[in-house]
């Protein structure tokens, strides 16, 4: 069976290559696109999400939050996508209960190996 | 479309959008210039056309709108206001995307230059927040250090390890794939039931790793979880430092790894008992600590075993004469043992045969190891390769990466000296002619560095050796035109695409315009075919225009003896490679009308008889076998009268008569003196 993953992310290009990338690779994908999006699209199984943290409506970080909040998805690994210049948000990140991050831009070689490495 | 044109296709449509939404949330913010709902939408607007734009390869429009949404953040958190300046230079702004994202404007020019003075003049002159250290990339790939280590590894996570959704059983599955590796986990902070939460992590890990991998490849591993836990990677035991008598002692290695004081350590020690056990017993360390303690000393002990148990690598030169000279004996002594194989199984003498069957297994041993003496792996051929692309590619300004597979494969040492100038004049081709420019290959929307990958494996009794370069490729169209230019073939030829890249090994041919130094005199593809027959080899030609060509080269194995499979049609007898016959299979001939295959567990295999192929005269039997072989991966059956069975065949040439007799790769004495003629099965089946 294979895994599903949750893209989130405000904008369109970067679902769509993150999309392709993962299910290149024989993943299952559900796609959001924001935190309030997602939080409705939490049904069924869901082995890891991949969120932005500017988002409007609902941002990666409270997203996190109420992922975390869930009973059904309380430890689901959740990767961040973080920019260079925003190492606070990160922090808050991981305060919040993110698994990991990826720095933007990425290649989909590096989301690959992060999605490989989560989820065993 | 390509996948990355798809997604460029995409970036461009978004970030139109995107740009039209910004002039409108900013002609709504000269109105109402303190909404701060507005001036996020316009940051978050900047900041998806920064992100996705550097992801897409727009480096050019990222870094210029980096440079207005940092103006636009100190906004944001209220340490600038929105002034009638910063509104007009971030309209300014948002029409120089729009240019930059026409295609009309290339990057930093004038009014870019002006834009970013501008802004810059508008943030106040504060120090600059800190940048934290660049965050580290996701896992990099290995570095391959040769030797291999013992590492000690501690891991000990923070209670709420799971509330980040960390799987440590992921980690250390990760951890233990790069080598031999023992798991000690450490039980003895969980409390009792009553006072357990379950959603803590109450356990830590011990991993004794020996890896070749680097400190870095280890850390890496733990890349997310390092910041909030405890980890400590020591390296214990190496390759290279057998200097020490013997490792440290149980107790040394406790105290260094803080279970266990130095003072102790040393009450203890005046009494008897192994170490270990008495402290785990004074309840001073826990038996998985001990038991951690131990597993190292093992594993170190071992990991310098073998290490001392590695043979000086010591060679001796000898003369390639002598090698050979060796290699007509064993052959020699490989028929003689074939003609005693025989004669034993006639005499009904147990003893007997008892001895031909040892014999039989040593020559077969003495066999294999004197034809693998001058076997070399050809890998050091592949290295000096990638030197040659380097220094050639840039020489003709092109940006070329070589990639190499199957450097273990193994060759005799003649042919590997004999392939390396056909190799060599291959590569420079790739190079020259197939490898575009960066500029042709990015106007052709390709990665502008050109990949050319080099491989060698074994398949069937054959070494395959590929080029494939992801380059122009081949027109059959311009071969054609060109050889028929040359005389080569008459205008009114009618060949398939297949045969007509074929031409391109025929004397006289060429189809670069000017010659240059690296290739084109026309002498070179055809010296090159002419070369790899001469090794009894193959070569041929695959390509996709604009996408690149695959050259494959097939080479026999070994030239001297083969394991054969003995078949006889009427009185004669063949030898067919064991290496191409996958099994045989018996042919009751029912009705002749139907097509020549054979239904073999469900795949339809086609076949040919011999007896037909070389005319061999007298009727076929009622039940023929059919023998099925696998060449070029290709199945196909060749029947005949009989198989007899299985017989070490050393090859003897025909002589230069019988050089271009097809089918027919040589002949051998078989046990009982008469000859047998051995089957080319790939002539066979072409």
């Amino acid at each position: 069976m294979s895994k599903t993953i949750m893209t989130v992310d405000d904008s369109a290009s970067v679902r769509q290559m993150v999309s392709l990338t993962l299910k290149d690779a024989g993943y299952a994908v559900i796609e959001a696109c924001d935190g309030k999006d997602a939080l409705a699209k939490l049904t069924g199984p869901i082995d890891m999400i991949v969120t932005d943290l500017n988002m409007p409506n609902m941002n990666g970080i409270e997203l996190i939050r109420a992922v975390r909040a869930t009973a059904q998805y309380k430890f689901v690994p959740i990767v961040m996508l973080t920019t260079e210049s925003q190492a606070s948000t990160k922090e808050e990140g991981k305060a919040a209960g993110a698994t990991g991050w990826i720095v933007k831009p990425f290649k989909p070689d590096q989301l690959l190996a992060v999605a490989k490495k989560l989820l065993r | 479309m390509s996948r990355e044109e798809l997604n460029r296709q995409a970036f461009k449509e978004e970030a139109l959008e995107l740009l039209g939404e910004l002039e409108t949330s900013l002609l709504e913010l000269e109105e109402d210039p303190a909404n701060d709902e507005v001036i996020n939408r316009v940051f978050r607007a900047m900041h998806t056309i920064k992100g996705s734009g550097a992801m897409f390869g727009f480096e050019d429009i990222a870094s210029f709108t980096h440079e207005v949404e940092t103006v636009f953040d100190l906004a944001r958190n209220g340490q600038i206001s929105v002034s009638k300046e910063l509104l007009d230079l971030t309209l300014l702004a948002r029409d120089h995307i729009l240019s930059m994202l026409e295609g009309e404007e290339q990057g930093l020019g004038e009014r870019a230059g002006e834009v970013i003075r501008g802004l810059k003049a508008l943030t106040p002159v504060q120090k600059q927040a800190q940048e934290s250290p660049a965050v580290r990339d996701v896992p990099s790939t290995c570095s391959t250090d040769p030797s291999m280590n013992t590492w000690r590894i501690r891991f000990a996570p923070p209670k709420n390890l799971f509330m980040s959704g960390t799987n440590p059983a992921s980690l250390l599955e990760e951890l233990c794939e790069m080598g031999e590796h023992h798991v000690i986990m450490h039980t003895k902070d969980i409390p009792a039931l009553s006072g357990l939460n379950p959603e803590d992590c109450l356990v830590w890990w011990d991993v004794i790793l020996t890896t070749a991998s680097s400190e870095d490849d280890i850390r890496d591993v733990f890349i997310f979880v390092e910041e909030d836990s405890d980890l400590t990677i020591q390296m214990v035991g190496s390759c290279q430092r057998i200097d020490e008598e013997s490792y440290k002692l149980i107790g040394q290695i406790l105290v260094e790894k803080n279970d266990i004081t130095k003072d102790a350590l040393e009450r203890i020690l005046l009494e008897r008992k192994p170490i270990g056990q008495l402290l785990s017993e004074a309840g001073l360390v826990s038996a998985s600590q001990v038991e951690a303690a131990l597993v190292e000393q093992q594993e170190v002990k071992r990991l310098r075993q073998t290490a001392s148990a590695e043979p000086q690598t010591s060679s001796i030169r000898v003369p390639a004469q002598k090698l050979d000279f060796l290699v007509d004996l064993v052959g020699e002594l490989v028929t003689a043992q074939a003609r005693l194989t025989q004669f034993a199984s006639e005499q009904n003498d147990a003893r007997l045969q008892a001895i031909s069957e040892e014999i039989e297994r040593l020559s077969d041993e003495l066999r294999d190891n004197t034809l693998g003496i001058r076997m070399l792996p050809i890998g050091s051929t592949f290295s000096r390769f990638k030197r040659l692309v380097r220094d050639l590619s840039q020489e003709l300004g092109k940006r070329i990466v070589l990639e190499t597979h199957g450097e273990d494969t193994e060759l005799d040492k003649t042919v590997i000296e004999r392939l390396n100038d056909p190799l060599v004049h291959l590569l420079r081709n790739s190079i020259d002619h197939g490898i575009e420019s960066p500029e042709e290959r990015q106007a052709r929307g390709k990665n502008p560095e050109g990949r050319i990958e080099l491989s060698a494996e074994h398949s069937g009794g054959e070494v395959l050796i590929r080029i494939i370069d992801d380059g122009a490729g081949i027109d059959p169209e311009r071969i054609r035109a060109k050889a028929v230019e040359k005389g080569v073939i008459p205008p009114d030829t009618l060949l398939s695409d297949k045969d007509t890249l074929m031409l391109i090994f025929a004397p006289g041919f060429s189809t670069a315009d000017k010659v240059t130094s690296v290739s084109g005199r026309g002498v070179g593809m055809d010296v090159v075919k002419r070369n790899i027959d001469a090794l009894r080899g193959r070569i041929s030609l695959e390509s996709v225009p604009g996408q690149g060509t695959t050259i494959s080269v097939r080479i026999p194995l070994t030239l001297a003896i083969i394991d054969g499979l003995q078949v006889q049609v009427e009185n004669s007898y063949f030898i067919m490679p064991l290496s191409a016959v996958e099994e045989c299979v018996e042919l009751i001939r029912k009705d002749e009308g139907r097509a020549d295959l054979i239904n073999l567990r469900g795949q339809m295999v086609p076949y040919v008889s011999l007896r037909a192929g070389f005319d061999i005269p007298g009727r076929s039997p009622e039940i023929e076998q059919v023998v099925v072989c696998n060449s070029q991966g290709r199945r196909i059956g060749i029947v005949v009268d009989r198989v007899i069975g299985e017989h070490q065949t050393v090859i003897k040439s025909l002589g230069k008569i019988y050089q271009d007799v097809r089918g027919i790769s040589g002949a051998t004495i078989k046990g009982d003196g008469s000859m047998a003629l051995i089957l080319d099965i790939a002539a066979l089946i072409a």
